[in-house]
């Protein structure tokens, strides 16, 4: 290590890879070396900053430059002119939208003004790779403290402290968990981190692996002093590749350290990490599937209680978090139990991680204080809706979730209150819709997604779903009546009182949700044959305004069936029996005058 | 790499790495001492690089972790190339002409450590 004048991060995160970030960081090494500069220069492989919507990210330090869409080609410009000669390269900046001001400092950007990063504290900081770098920022210095200076009653007690409560979507204290898990009387004991990230759209703990891996293999160490457990298991789903090798890199540098395995820090504690990847069903997200699925067994549910904490793997009492709910447990250890619980609300202490996507300016992972409201989220962090269209609603909690509208945009969102308005936290997905979304439509989406991935163990879920997503498509298609919206309401109800576990359970909650919130939308849908939002085909018909057209004759020109009649200067008509409502006509008219109906 | 046998030895290890992270935290920026080393052509034409990487070396050894080095462009004293500006917090910055390599280090042992201006070097703003 000699002494660099400046330190280069450059995001290696899936996001910004696959928009290009290895040919970036190709293209800066060859150019760093040309300019002789790679013994004053240190070029970093970092994980995610969590602002994909600008990908590739490139900062600077210690000159605090950050810069966004880097390509390859604009990678060489930064050398020549940032390393070599000081000037910063105002092109690649980020302009705030609003002011269209071009902003330096990472810290002046709305996306991250409001953030407060604990689980992602790593993310975009150090090279996941380097376990020397995680030492660096205090890292394994937990661990060494429950050891050195704790009993593992005490390490309980401070996680019990500090209200942390599981990020994956179920929200138990996490504290209670562990001495739960340590009070059931076994001769042993085992440590699971859920990685099964499975909610359409959340990538937070595929970012937090990817970014700072040493930090989970560090609390599941804790965790398993904790309850006292010799062993863990990371249950990851196969298709992230980059966690897996970045975990493996990881686990085999804490090995060679000594900072897993036997006697740890020469202390009597010995844990051992193994990695299981998962097949990529949602359903094993659940604890008892995961459980099945880690054992070899196919991957369903079995009725709780009995608990994991009590009857887990191998039939031993077992513990098992989140990633992100372990991302927060050093920070608990080290930073202590009170200024953790001064962060958030009441009941739900810490920060949340949270996926922003959909219609959204600045989508990416987002970490801000529990409480912090949905109005703060969407429209300061994530730059308000795309195109300047109108915000309608946003889903939260996936498939299992629930819509929330424009009325409660300012409730300060917690564990409770997400809850209290008929959604959940879930894992921290947040998908934003806008006026041209139809509310059928999105949750005949989710039921798609959950018939698909129901294991098919339980009658309720199997059938009962698939009956909601049948009856969602008829309504979609203009062939639904009232009795249906009846039927919708009532089988959504007996899912959700007789499902076997979570993923039934909530199935129907979109169903139910955007019924509560835009019963006009299913209204029109089966009573006008009408849908609102102009997105279910088999109901669109577009029609021209006679006073608006000027007979230019551009529509017919396009129409692929050649329906559309009239002469040249005079007002135009559609046959609207067969019309298949393609849109082409609307995207072409220069006057407005074809509208949907 | 032998195995870390105790958290003594891992908190060796963390201090004999902290150095190489340090410059990439951006918080409390307002507190930090800031050298600014002219790097436009006419600062490189006179050896600022070698002025920036000594600077850069000698606030390493001294282990002051407060500091941050950067590049700047021409500050227009191009006769007294290489410049290096200095920031210190609640203070005026005070900027230095003619600096190598060895006044840089002089720079950094007397000014940034013990607060020292060396009065010789510095360049009167109001003269220009």
């Amino acid at each position: 290590m000699g002494s660099y004048r400046m330190d280069v991060l450059v995001c290696g995160g899936t996001g910004c890879q696959a928009s290009n970030s290895i040919d970036v960081i190709e293209t800066m090494s060859k150019e760093i070396k040309a300019a002789g500069l790679e013994k004053e220069i240190n070029l970093v492989t970092t994980g995610c900053f969590g602002f994909c919507e600008q990908g590739p990210i490139v900062k600077i330090q210690p000159d605090n430059v950050f810069y966004v869409k880097v390509t390859p080609e604009s990678a060489a410009v930064i050398v020549k002119e940032h390393f070599v000669k000081g000037r910063v390269v105002k092109e690649l900046l980020y302009e705030e939208p609003k002011t269209r001001k071009k902003l330096e400092e990472q810290s002046d950007m709305p996306f991250y003004k409001k953030q407060e990063r604990i689980a992602l504290r790593n993310c975009g900081l150090i090279d996941p790779e380097n376990i020397n770098e995680y030492i660096a920022v205090d890292g394994y210095q937990a661990l060494g403290k429950a050891l050195s200076e704790m009993t593992p009653e005490q390490v309980i007690d401070e996680v019990k402290r500090s209200g942390l409560r599981g990020r994956g979507g179920g929200g138990f204290p996490t504290g209670t968990k562990w001495e739960l898990t340590r009070m059931s009387k076994a001769d042993r004991r085992f440590i699971i981190c859920n990685a099964d990230e499975g909610d359409p759209g959340a990538f937070m703990d595929r970012s937090i692996l990817e970014g700072d891996p040493h930090s989970v293999l560090e609390a599941m160490a804790i965790a398993g002093y904790a309850i006292g457990a010799d062993s863990g298991y990371i249950y990851i789903r196969a298709e992230y590749p980059l966690a897996i090798n970045r975990l493996k890199i990881a686990v085999k540098q804490a090995y060679d350290m000594g900072l897993l395995g036997k006697n740890i820090l020469g202390t009597d504690f010995s844990f051992d990490i193994h990695l299981k990847y998962g097949a990529g069903a949602f359903v094993c997200g659940e604890e008892t599937a995961l459980i099945n699925s880690i054992e070899g067994g196919r991957g369903e549910p079995t009725v709780k209680p009995p608990f994991p904490a009590e009857v887990g793997l191998w039939k031993m009492p077992t513990n098992i978090n989140n990633v992100e709910t372990f991302a927060n447990v050093c920070p608990i250890l080290l930073r202590g139990a009170d200024w953790f619980a001064s962060i958030g609300t009441e009941k739900s202490k810490g920060t949340k991680v949270f996926a922003l996507a959909g219609k959204v300016n600045n989508v990416g992972l987002v970490e801000v204080p529990m409480g912090t409201t949905l109005r703060e989220i969407i429209f300061d962090l994530g730059g308000g809706i795309k195109n300047n269209r109108k915000f309608k609603a946003v889903q939260t909690g996936g498939p299992s979730g629930g819509c929330i509208t424009e009325e409660n945009l300012n409730i300060p969102i917690d564990y409770d209150s997400l809850t209290e308005i008929g959604s959940m936290m879930g894992s921290g997905g947040m998908i934003v819709m806008d006026e041209d979304d139809c509310m059928v439509n999105i949750a005949k989406f989710y039921l798609e997604f959950t018939v698909d991935e129901a294991c098919g163990r339980c009658t309720a879920c199997r059938v009962g779903n698939k009956r909601l997503h049948e009856i969602l498509t008829k309504i979609t298609e203009g062939k639904g009546t009232e009795e249906d919206l009846e039927r919708l309401k009532d089988l959504s109800q007996i899912i959700k009182d007789s499902s076997l576990c979570g993923l039934g359970q909530t199935a129907p909650n979109p169903v139910l949700s955007t019924m509560k919130y835009f019963w006009h939308e299913y209204l029109a849908h089966v009573n006008d044959k009408y849908c609102p939002a102009g997105v279910c085909k088999a109901l669109l018909k577009y029609h021209i305004i006679p006073e608006k057209c000027k007979g230019c004759t551009l529509c017919t020109k396009v129409c692929p069936k050649g329906i559309i009649s009239g002469k040249l200067k005079e007002a135009h008509v559609i046959n609207k029996e067969e019309c298949i409502a393609c849109g082409a006509c609307e995207q072409v008219c220069k006057f407005g005058a074809i509208t949907r109906m | 790499m032998a195995g870390i046998k105790s958290l003594d030895e891992l908190k060796a290890l963390r201090d004999k790495y902290k150095s190489s992270v340090e410059m990439r935290s951006s918080t409390d920026e307002e507190n930090r001492v800031r050298i600014a080393v002219g790097m436009a052509t006419c600062g490189i034409a006179s050896g600022s690089r070698e002025t920036i990487n000594a600077i850069v070396d000698e606030v390493r050894a001294q282990g002051l972790n407060n500091v941050s080095v950067v590049q700047t462009g021409c500050l227009g004293y191009c006769y007294a190339e290489p410049v290096v500006e200095i920031r210190m917090p609640g203070k005026e910055p005070v900027l230095y002409g003619n600096v190598d390599s060895k006044r840089g280090r002089e720079i950094v042992n007397k000014h940034i450590k013990n607060g020292e201006v060396i009065t010789d070097l510095v360049i009167e703003r109001s003269r220009c």
